[in-house]
């Protein structure tokens, strides 16, 4: 029980000194789990919405992988992202392994499916109500799925903070493509696990405590920016 | 609508890659493949600020298990590989994968154990005999399993007594697959003996239960040793920063440096670059 303690108390430390280990590491998780991201939205969005929007041969079964990828095992996808950044591997040469690059990319494989799956279920559903107007309206294929996504932003802007909490809780994929480098890819649930390893378990705890906190101060964010765009403040 | 959501985007990308950047690829570095035990233990956090200082090169570490950080070296994801298991650094050179293996430091392995001693084993000198004696008491013991350097000492001892530990019934044996910290961290929730290296006992912080039953023997010597990745092989490989950096460890600045990284007064680390044999 008293690590409990111990760890509310370090997690107090850290945060009143700022100490600049922690600083780091916080700013190297918001840039790659932020990273990923927006490159998940920017792919999974315009794809849910595509993907909910038009009929095409094999639809269903491509429903249902996108789905199923929304299970993806993150250390399944970072062993498969080293093997293919690895210097012995087809885009050794770029470099990438062991950079925040690979991190990010990792968590974008991740959460795009998430984001496109739950973005599909949205847009189905708004169809409802404004297939027959799109049809009269005869949109295009681009005008219709950025409508579509307008339309939903508000329930998206929940998908997108789902595949958010999704990267930054994300420790398998990001510790075998990262290597969890101190100063260079160590990031909150890297470093977590490494005090873990050594014992440190107050520590550990604490910087998990930390992450809870960052995850709620953005959530809290967007929930402001949401309510202050809808005009009402709740 | 539209246009206002794009710029928003644009912004918020914009202030993405404002945030504050960790060193650049420009930058000079090289990548270590290491053990657990070197990393755990706070070797690496108190020695490579020294050569950094020093030759301006940034010593970027990736620790794993000795034998997963072997792996990473084959592949050529590595410039420098410093590990503790000798037969297979000797390996790794004859393949042509390394230039040449030298010694850096050694220190030993302990059995750490539940203070309550189920096996009755504190104080042996003879580590062979107090695994028997583990395994004859069905006391339960955690292994690390994961092919790394540790591990490998650890199944020399039990074939020295003459036991097969996971075909041995009962299930007292448990591999678990996992670095020095999560085996000890299991060791001390689980009142189990394990065999661990001197270093990261000596750092680890939630001994729970656990102390140190067998040491002193023998065959508990842990050398580690160093390896430059072959540049032939790997093109890629930063041969002349890798070399210094071997060549700052086994100078005389590099093997002081590693003597004085102690720990509540205790060595962690004992340098023994200049013994040919090591």
């Amino acid at each position: 029980m008293h690590e409990f303690a111990a760890a509310f108390a370090t997690a107090l430390r850290l945060i009143g000194t700022l100490d600049p280990d922690l600083v780091e590491i916080v700013g190297l998780s918001l840039r790659v789990s932020l990273s990923a991201v927006l490159a998940a939205a920017l792919v999974g969005l315009p794809l849910g919405a595509a993907l909910a929007a038009f009929r095409f041969p094999g639809r269903r079964v491509v429903v249902v992988a996108l789905n199923a990828m929304m299970g993806l095992p993150p250390v399944v996808v970072g062993l498969v992202l080293y093997l293919l950044l690895s210097r012995s591997g087809p885009f050794g040469a770029l470099g990438l392994l062991f950079t925040p690059t690979a991190m990010i990319a990792a968590q974008a494989v991740l959460i795009t499916p998430i984001v496109a799956a739950l973005t599909r279920q949205t847009v189905e559903d708004l169809l409802v109500e404004y297939d027959d107007l799109l049809r009269v309206l005869g949109t295009g294929p681009f005008h219709t799925i950025a409508t579509l996504l307008m339309e939903a932003r508000v329930s998206l802007a929940t998908t997108v903070l789902a595949g958010f909490g999704r990267a930054s809780a994300e420790v398998g994929a990001v510790m075998i493509v990262g290597g969890n480098i101190d100063h260079v890819t160590r990031v909150m649930t890297t470093a977590i696990a490494l005090e873990t390893s050594k014992g440190d378990l107050p520590l550990a705890l604490g910087l998990g405590l930390i992450l809870i906190v960052l995850s709620l101060a953005v959530n809290a964010a967007v929930s402001i920016i949401r309510d202050s765009a809808r005009g009402s403040f709740v | 609508m539209l246009r206002r959501t794009f710029i928003a985007a644009a912004v918020a990308a914009a202030a993405l890659a404002a945030l504050p950047h960790t060193a650049s690829a420009a930058d000079r570095f090289i990548t270590v493949a290491s053990t657990t035990s070197t990393e755990d233990s706070g070797l690496f956090k108190y020695l490579l600020p020294l050569f950094t200082a020093k030759t301006g090169v940034e010593v970027r570490v990736v620790s794993k298990g000795t034998g997963q950080a072997i792996d990473m070296a084959r592949r050529g994801d590595a410039d420098v590989l410093l590990v503790h298991h000798k037969p297979s650094e000797e390996k790794f050179v004859a393949e042509g994968f390394g230039v040449k293996r030298l010694p850096v430091m050694y220190n030993d392995f302990v059995v750490v154990g539940p203070k309550a001693d189920p096996a009755g084993i504190k104080g042996l000198k003879d580590v062979s005999k107090a695994l028997a004696r583990v395994a004859g008491a069905k006391a339960p013991f955690v292994s690390r399993g994961d092919d790394s350097g540790t591990h490998k000492a650890e199944q020399t001892l039990w074939k020295a007594a003459g036991i097969d530990p996971a075909a041995a019934p009962g299930g007292w044996y448990k591999a678990l697959g996992q670095g020095m910290g999560a085996t000890l961290n299991a060791a001390a929730a689980m009142d189990a003996y394990t065999v661990a290296d001197r270093g990261t006992w000596l750092s680890f912080k939630n001994r729970a239960g656990l102390d140190v039953v067998v040491e002193g023997d023998q065959r508990l010597f842990n050398q580690y040793g160093v390896i430059l990745a072959n540049p032939q092989k790997f093109p890629h490989v930063k041969a002349a920063e890798g070399q210094a950096f071997i060549d700052w460890l086994v100078s005389s600045d590099g093997q002081k440096a590693i003597a004085d990284f102690k720990i509540n007064g205790d060595r962690l680390f004992f340098p023994n670059a200049n013994e040919p044999g090591a």
